[in-house]
């Protein structure tokens, strides 16, 4: 339960750290808040042969609104955001969830996002926004959707060169409403479902983590009448096991019941 | 852009409980064996040592922290508090720790470090804390002893007695 032996870099800019990460490949890890990172290390489940902590890089500390979108930078910590007066209400409704206060007070969205754990609340409310990852290396710098990021458990579309440098998620519109629950254990286990819903005037947008490899999103329609029937349909097709904590036909279930309210919460309050 | 070797020992710096300390450390040592075995600061306790049981949580700048999942070089220059830093003189008792007497809560004390550095950032950051919060804080703690109700009963306590002496 020690972590094994690595090399710290404590980059003060952005070029440092990829340049790190170019020289090094696969044996570079960045760590920002490290509470997903140090359980892995600990666990020797990662074993990097160097960290590159980017704490100290005062530009990535930075989360900037706009009317379109807000822009959260890699060093961004949790809990600093869920103290904003005002934010996104899905993510405000999201946060709380996330771990336990104490690691939510060291813990970085960017660094839940990288780490992608299936049931995490970060990568889900990424996906029913319609988010985006910004990806940064020595090289390049590219946007990734939020559908296209998350290939499969704790799998990114991140090359091993590169880092995320922000994320960004559009601000929320008139005529949309949003609702996020989950079901666990406890509260701060990891999710056995997780639910995020974005309604609009059109449809439904809504996003289960916890049950396939990596959360997943589906536009499901407007009219109440036929989400049961959609429901179970992206159930079945969400391909859950039996594990642990539920059986996959425990899950599937919470995907029509959990699935439904939050589609009904995010319908009733559309502004 | 310094570089600290894996197999150096580095030091380390930083301020516990208001006294400046230091230490050396390779990079993969842990917040909680530095305190522990470097400086020989034994009060904060180590569980599960991956994040889950919340013996080991300490303040960091005054922003709670699992020591566990820290690493002893991320802390330097920074300001740490720990349970031995809650006694405001030796052979006296803080308000918070004397209402967990006063309420037997705890038994053998494994979790207790760690419950009090949180109950005491987070009373200070929200006096007012209702029972749903401070249950939701320490769904943060697991305490195999107590069942958690007299924990509840002392944070409660703890928190009207320090709005009075807040408003005295
Ligand atoms: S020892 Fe750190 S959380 Fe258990
Ligand atoms: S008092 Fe024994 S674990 Fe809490």
């Amino acid at each position: 339960m020690k972590p094994a032996k690595f090399d710290y870099v404590q980059a003060e800019a952005l070029d440092e750290a990829l340049a790190t990460l170019r020289a090094e490949g696969e044996g570079a890890r960045i760590i920002a808040g490290g509470q997903s990172l140090l359980p892995m290390l600990n666990m020797r489940l990662a074993r990097p042969a160097v960290l590159v902590d980017i704490m100290h890089i005062a530009a990535l500390a930075e989360a900037t609104a706009t009317t379109e979108t807000l822009r959260i930078g890699a060093a961004v910590r949790q809990a600093a955001l869920l103290a904003r007066p005002s934010l996104h209400p899905l993510l405000a409704a999201a946060l709380p969830w996330v771990g336990h206060a104490q690691t939510r007070s060291r813990g970085t969205l960017c660094g839940s996002v990288a780490h992608a754990d299936p049931s995490a609340e970060i990568p889900l409310v990424l996906l029913a926004l319609q988010g985006e990852i910004l990806l940064r290396s020595a090289r390049r710098a590219r946007r990734v959707a939020a559908t296209d990021f998350f290939t499969g458990m704790m799998q990114t579309a991140r090359h091993e060169d590169e880092m995320i440098e922000a994320i960004t998620i559009p601000q929320p519109r008139t005529g949309e409403g949003y609702a996020f629950r989950e079901v666990g254990r406890r509260h701060g286990d990891f999710a056995i479902v997780a639910c995020a819903a974005a309604a609009h005037a059109t449809g439904v947008r809504l996003a289960i983590g916890g049950v396939a490899d990596h959360p997943a999103a589906r536009e499901l329609p407007a009219d109440s009448a036929q989400w049961d029937d959609a429901l179970d349909a992206f159930a079945h097709a969400l391909d859950a096991r039996d594990d642990l904590h539920a059986t996959a036909t425990y899950r599937r279930q919470l995907v029509r019941k959990l699935g439904r309210q939050v589609m009904q919460e995010a319908a009733a309050c559309r502004a | 852009m310094p570089r600290l070797s894996a197999t150096q020992r580095h030091s380390i710096r930083f301020t516990l409980n208001g006294t400046p300390v230091q230490g050396e450390a390779e990079p993969r040592m842990l917040l909680t064996d530095f305190l522990r075995h470097v400086l020989g600061a034994t009060g904060t306790h180590v569980g599960c040592e991956h994040g889950v049981c919340g013996a080991c949580t300490v303040q960091v700048d005054g922003a709670l922290a699992r020591a566990c999942l820290t690493l002893a070089v991320q802390v330097q220059g920074c300001e740490i508090r720990t349970v031995e830093g809650l006694a405001p003189a030796p052979g006296r008792l803080s308000i918070l720790q004397e209402a967990f007497r006063r309420h037997h809560a705890l038994q053998c004390g494994f979790c207790t470090a760690g419950i009090l550095m949180s109950l005491d950032a987070f009373l200070r950051a929200q006096p007012d804390a209702d029972e749903a919060a401070l249950r939701d804080l320490l769904s943060g703690h697991l305490c195999r002893c107590t069942g958690y109700a007299p924990i509840i009963a002392a944070a409660l306590d703890a928190a009207a007695r320090l709005r009075e002496t807040a408003h005295a």
